[in-house]
Formats: C-alpha cells, sequence, structure tokens
C-alpha cells in the first residue's frame, strides 16, 4: 500500500473519530492542531485505525508517533 | 462457527454507510427532536458513533424536544478505572431506551475521597443513581496467594470496603447505587484448579463477586452484570492488555458499547422503562412451516427434527418469559382456526390458548394489528417487542410503528431463542408476587370483558366482580412495589414523580406526608397492588403529590374509594381541603379531568396543560360505592373495616 493509499484510508477514519469535516490530512499535522484530538479521542482513533486496517500495535510503537506521518509510515510497515 | 448475538447485538440493526450525514440532519435545526435521536440510536452503533451522539446530545441538552421528567436521568459514576468511554457510550445508547442520561464521572481511582467528602464531585453531582464501576486490579486484587486464609482477609476487606461505599452513598445522597460484578481475569495460575483455591485471583475475584451480589440483595441495589457479559463474549475479547496498560481502560474498547447497553438497559428498568410484552408472530417463528398449508401433520416442531427444536426453544423461552410476568400474544397474518389449531391440540407446543393474553389472526396489516394489542392490554407502543422472521414484515412495523421493539433475527432459526435472550428487552430489578401473576392479570381481563357483555349495566357488573378494595399507608413490605409502580406508571400518572426506593422509605417515615398502598381483589383473582397516593400535609390543606394507578383496573371506581379514604383521614387530621394538581406528560393524557371527574373545582389552568384543583372537605359527602372497603385508620392501622352497599 503506497503513503497516499494510507492517507486516503486514514482521513475518513479521522474524520469520523474526531468528528470533523475535511481534515488536512499532511505529514506534520499532529494532536495539537486539532482541537477534538485529545488523549482519550487518541485512543479511540489508534484503535479504530487497527480494526480497519486489521493490524495491531504495540504501545512501545504507540509511544513513538508525534504526528499523521509517523502513523502512516507505521501502518504501511504493518499492511507490507 | 457458532452465531455470536452477545457480541455482535445482532438484534439490533446495522447503521446506514451515512452516520455521519444523518447525524448532521437531526442536528440541523436548533430543537433536536427526540425521536429522530432514537430513530439513529436504534442502530448498532460502535463507539465511535456513539461518542459522537454523546457530543450532540451533551451539546444540545437545552434543546431536544419530546422528553419528560421520567426521561431524564442523571448518573453518577465513581470509577477506579477510565471510565470516559462507558460514559459516552452511555449517554450515546441511552435514546434507544427512550432515556437522556446526563452522566456525571468522579476523578479517576479517588472512590473513597469522593465518598467521604462532603464538597467532592460525587458528594454535590445530585444523581438519581450511582454507578460503582470497578476492576479488580484496581481493588489490589493482583497477585495469587498460597496462603488461602490470607486470600480470605483480603476478600473480606474489599468487600467491606464497597459496603462502607454503599452504606455512606445512601445515607449521605439519598441515592441508590448500581453495582458492578467483576470479569474474571484472562488467564490463570495453576489451570482449572484455580477455581477450587480461594487464594487464586479468579477464587478471590469469584468470592469478591459473591460479595457483590449479597450486598445488592441486602440493600435492594441494582447490579451491572459485566462478569455475565464479559464471560458471554468470551474473556479472550473482552480484555485488551495494551489499553489496560497505556489507559487503564477495563475492557477492549470494541465492547463498551455493549457494556453501556447493559447499563443503559438497567437505568430504564429502574425508570419502569423494560418492554412488557412479548408479541409472536407464528408461521417460521413459533414453528417451521406454514399452518395454512402444511397442516398439522405437516409443521415443524420438536418432533425428532433439529430444525423443528429452533422453534421449540423460541416457545421455551416465550414461556420462561410469562412465567415472571411477561405477557404474550399473538400476531399473525392466517385464518384464526388454522392459527389456533396447533394451540389447540398439536402434542408438541409448549404453548398454549391461555398463555396468550391476546390473540390476532387475520389478514390486516400487522402495524395496525400492533396497535390494537396494544390498546387490549392498555399499554403503550413502547412496551411491545415484535418477533417475526419476516424482514419486509419487521421493516414496516419498525417504520410505522417505531416505538416497538423489533429485533434483527439471524437467517437460521436456530439462533431465534438465543438472539431474544442475548437482547434481554424484559430486564427486571426484582421479581415480585406480582410479577408472577401478571400474565394471568391480563389474561383474566379479557375474561371480565366478556362478563361485562353479559351482564346489563356497568353497575350491575361491578357489583358482581365482588370487589374487596386494601387501603394501606406505606410499610416495608410493599416498598419494593410501591417504588416499581412510581417509577413505572406513565399514564394513569397524575404527577408522574420518579421516587427511589430510599426516598419511599423517606416519604413513609415522613410525619408530613399521607400515603397510601392499595390492593383489589375480585372474584377472578387477587390484582394486587394497584394504585398509589401521596399527599403532603399543608396545614389546613393537603396537597396530592402523587396519585397513580394501573391501568388494568380502570373503570372499577377504585379512585372514588381512595378518595373516600383521604378525606375520611384529612378530616380526622384537622384539614379542610384537598388540593390536586396535574402535571401533563407525554403519556397522561388520560387524567387531565381526573379531579374535576372527582368533583374538584378547578383553580387554574397553566400554559403548559397543567391545573390545579381544590375541594373543600366540607362540600364533599360520603357515596356508595360497588365494593368492600377495608380502610387505613388514622392510627395508621389497616383493619377499621367499612361496609359499603354493593351497587346502587
Amino acid at each position: 500500500m503506497t503513503k497516499d493509499e494510507v492517507r486516503s484510508k486514514l482521513k475518513p477514519i479521522f474524520e469520523s473519530v474526531l468528528d470533523v469535516d475535511d481534515l488536512d490530512l499532511r505529514d506534520d499535522l499532529s494532536a495539537d492542531d486539532v482541537p477534538e484530538w485529545d488523549s482519550l479521542s487518541h485512543v479511540r482513533l489508534l484503535v479504530t485505525v487497527e480494526r480497519q486496517f486489521k493490524i495491531k500495535f504495540s504501545n512501545s510503537e504507540i509511544e513513538g508517533l508525534k504526528n499523521v506521518g509517523d502513523l502512516i509510515r507505521l501502518v504501511m510497515t504493518k499492511v507490507g | 462457527m457458532s452465531f455470536d448475538a452477545a457480541a455482535t447485538m445482532s438484534w439490533l440493526e446495522l447503521p446506514q454507510s451515512d452516520f455521519r450525514a444523518r447525524c448532521k440532519l437531526v442536528t440541523s435545526n436548533e430543537t433536536i427532536s427526540f425521536v429522530d435521536l432514537q430513530a439513529l440510536c436504534r442502530m448498532r452503533l460502535d463507539l465511535n458513533q456513539l461518542s459522537s451522539l454523546a457530543r450532540i446530545i451533551r451539546a444540545r441538552k437545552e434543546h431536544i424536544s419530546g422528553i419528560d421528567a421520567a426521561s431524564s436521568f442523571r448518573l453518577t459514576i465513581l470509577g477506579n478505572y477510565t471510565t470516559h468511554y462507558l460514559s459516552d457510550a452511555l449517554v450515546g445508547s441511552a435514546p434507544r431506551h427512550g432515556l437522556v442520561i446526563d452522566v456525571i464521572e468522579t476523578p479517576y481511582d479517588q472512590m473513597a475521597q469522593e465518598v467521604f467528602n462532603p464538597e467532592s464531585v460525587l458528594r454535590r453531582s445530585k444523581p438519581d443513581a450511582v454507578l460503582l464501576a470497578i476492576d479488580h486490579r484496581q481493588l489490589g486484587i493482583v497477585e495469587n496467594l498460597v496462603d488461602a486464609d490470607n486470600a480470605r482477609a483480603v476478600v473480606a476487606r474489599t468487600i467491606e470496603l464497597l459496603r462502607s461505599l454503599v452504606d455512606q452513598i445512601r445515607s449521605t445522597m439519598a441515592a441508590p447505587c448500581i453495582l458492578q460484578s467483576l470479569p474474571q481475569p484472562n488467564g490463570g495460575w495453576t489451570g482449572s484448579f484455580d477455581a477450587l483455591y480461594p487464594g487464586s485471583v479468579r477464587g478471590q475475584v469469584a468470592a469478591i463477586n459473591q460479595g457483590i451480589r449479597d450486598l445488592c440483595v441486602e440493600t435492594r441495589s441494582p447490579l451491572l452484570d459485566a462478569e455475565f457479559l464479559a464471560g458471554s463474549i468470551g474473556l479472550a475479547r473482552w480484555h485488551d492488555a495494551n489499553l489496560w496498560h497505556s489507559a487503564k481502560v477495563a475492557q477492549s474498547l470494541d465492547f463498551v458499547p455493549h457494556l453501556a447497553e447493559h447499563l443503559a438497559k438497567v437505568i430504564a428498568a429502574m425508570r419502569g422503562k423494560s418492554r412488557k410484552c412479548l408479541v409472536l408472530d407464528l408461521d417460521n417463528t413459533l414453528w417451521g412451516g406454514v399452518i395454512g398449508d402444511d397442516g398439522m401433520e405437516g409443521i415443524k416442531l420438536a418432533n425428532g427434527s433439529p430444525f423443528g427444536e429452533a422453534f421449540r426453544a423460541v416457545q421455551s423461552y416465550a414461556l420462561a418469559c410469562r412465567q415472571r410476568g411477561i405477557v404474550l400474544a399473538v400476531c399473525s397474518k392466517n385464518e384464526e382456526a388454522n392459527a389456533r389449531e396447533p394451540f389447540r391440540s398439536h402434542p408438541d407446543m409448549l404453548l398454549r390458548e391461555e398463555h396468550i393474553a391476546v390473540f390476532v389472526a387475520n389478514w390486516i396489516d400487522k402495524a395496525s394489528n400492533l396497535r390494537t394489542i396494544a390498546e387490549t392490554l392498555n399499554i403503550g407502543l413502547d412496551a411491545l417487542v415484535f418477533v417475526d422472521d419476516n424482514p419486509a414484515e419487521r421493516a414496516r412495523v419498525r417504520q410505522m410503528l417505531p416505538d416497538v421493539a423489533v429485533p434483527e433475527l439471524p437467517e437460521d432459526p436456530a439462533c431465534y431463542a438465543e438472539t431474544l435472550a442475548a437482547a434481554s428487552y424484559f430486564e427486571a430489578l426484582t421479581i415480585s408476587e406480582d410479577d408472577r401473576r401478571r400474565a394471568d392479570f391480563y389474561r383474566n381481563n379479557a375474561v371480565r370483558s366478556v362478563e361485562m357483555r353479559k351482564l346489563g349495566s356497568i353497575d350491575e357488573y361491578l357489583a358482581s366482580l365482588e370487589m374487596e378494595c386494601a387501603l394501606a399507608p406505606f410499610d416495608e413490605v410493599g416498598r419494593a412495589r410501591i417504588s416499581q409502580l412510581i417509577n413505572k406508571s406513565n399514564q394513569f400518572n397524575l404527577t408522574t414523580k420518579r421516587y427511589t426506593e430510599v426516598q419511599v422509605a423517606e416519604i413513609e417515615h415522613d410525619p408530613d406526608a399521607f400515603h397510601l398502598q392499595v390492593r383489589l381483589v375480585d372474584k377472578f383473582g387477587d390484582n394486587g397492588m394497584i394504585s398509589v397516593v401521596i399527599f403532603k400535609k399543608a396545614g389546613l390543606e393537603w396537597l396530592c403529590d402523587t396519585w397513580l394507578m394501573s391501568c388494568r383496573v380502570l373503570g372499577r371506581r377504585v379512585e372514588e374509594a381512595i378518595l373516600q379514604t383521604v378525606i375520611t383521614q384529612a378530616r380526622a387530621g384537622g384539614a379542610e381541603a384537598l388540593v390536586g394538581r396535574y402535571i401533563p406528560s407525554a403519556k397522561n393524557a388520560m387524567v387531565a379531568e381526573h379531579f374535576g371527574k372527582l368533583g374538584f373545582s378547578l383553580t387554574k389552568r397553566e400554559p403548559d396543560g397543567g391545573s390545579l384543583w381544590r375541594l373543600a372537605l366540607a362540600e364533599y359527602q360520603d357515596r356508595s360505592l360497588p365494593m368492600r372497603i377495608i380502610g387505613a385508620d388514622p392510627g395508621r392501622q389497616i383493619g377499621r373495616e367499612q361496609r359499603v352497599a354493593l351497587g346502587s
């Protein structure tokens, strides 16, 4: 799966979990930029990504995530 | 692979793919209609969708139209794990059960501090109930202990802690507690022997759960049986170690909606919103095949057929419901004679005609028939569950009568009974003597209406019933049923005030309150407790706080017998007048003129449809009533008997 394919699959997940419209899912987007993206919705977000891509993250992988770019790269390593 | 009703909540319809767009549509006006919210929420929603709904409900709480006092509930969650997701899912699930629930969360893992500090979030939250949401790990049950005595001491201390929390909440806040059982941990220590050894974590959790159940019974607190739910879904799936380690969430986010759904059901039961009547289709629902085509010999029902066994399981489920007071009805497109035949003479039928309170078999639209069933039984459409194997009929009924619960059924009839059981539409908080006999009450009512046709006038009919009406002040024995009636009566209810059992006990001991529990017996049987009345004594006036009656005994002049007793007591207490108030709700229009019919004069009409009434005691003259009245005297003892001439 390419970077942009992952990004386009992540976009509706972000929008429905965070309940926001038209999110620009650029690589450097982080929780600081989106008020609805707090520590509680972050957990829902990652669990939803796991379910949608049928993958599993470890806590150490999750701790290393700083922004959307990191998440996309992590998903790509998991889905091959 | 086995079918998985509990884990998938398969009785709920799958939501449309445009859920977010539909949410926006519902919120596009300034006022949100509760009916629209319910339509969204009746679907099988995941945690993200429930969280979106919760956000809407919280933000627009003051602008939701169509909710009355009985539909609102404040729950404070006192937890030792992260309950945020449960809280969101509960707020989002509540409209499915006719409720808007306000959830107040207390600070994480501060249970004792919250309970004992009068300034805490909990103590200032004024809830209708407090949920104790607990996880065994946060209670310190983490070690397998070789020393069994040590384990027993740990368990005893834990139960004592929980008991002191419950006692303190009940005494300082007058709020009931909902206790939650502990899901068993996933994994073990010694293997199967864990279950036998009190020192194992599993053994300790099992002992604490027993203590929690005992505490529930002793304090009449509702239980949220998370242990059973987690077991039904599967412990390996229920637990999520990563989530526990990173966020102290006690269950996988996949199953938070399930826990919330069960909690909403318990709360709905506290508000008297559990369903009351199971309406069954016949062909391919209660038996395999079509009676009109296949005939008595052709329909499949046990008789050695695994396919037939499935339908017998549905009947067995229905019969078990009836035994605890759920009313059964039939709604089928059939010739009536054909439809009744198996109930009369098929040897493998568990259900017989005498079990069915209303039997409707015709070719009319099922939605109309369901309306007739509700009217005949004098219950709301929101008390009905309609089971039909035909998806088209289900869709039609859902569209016409959204208040009727219509479970989705799996393709395979073998899983019908499991699905109905998992859906748990008839959540109970207790099983009372009245519950055990309710199905017969409704059946007898049908017989009574036949009797009425034989007799000429209503007075002759009432006299022929040989009624005996017993009125007594509240007492401990009646308390559970009094509270049940207060929380579930909607139609014949002048003020729709809801009181918890704790509050009922307070009223019982309040010297400024006059209260009556009323029972009615007639020649067909004991109707049980059918009415509750509370007056507040305010000097020369007694103000009616609560007056409700079961619709089963409408038109029996019981309300006049009650008025007569209230007046006798009020006179003895030195009062000069009774004051009545009617507070309108979505369901109580039938009693709008209740006080007027009893001879009160209207003193005020309010813009919302409410009204105030007054009756000067000097003007009231005793009436003769078609029943024997066993009254409560001013000394608050049953026993003073008053014979009143029958009829005339």
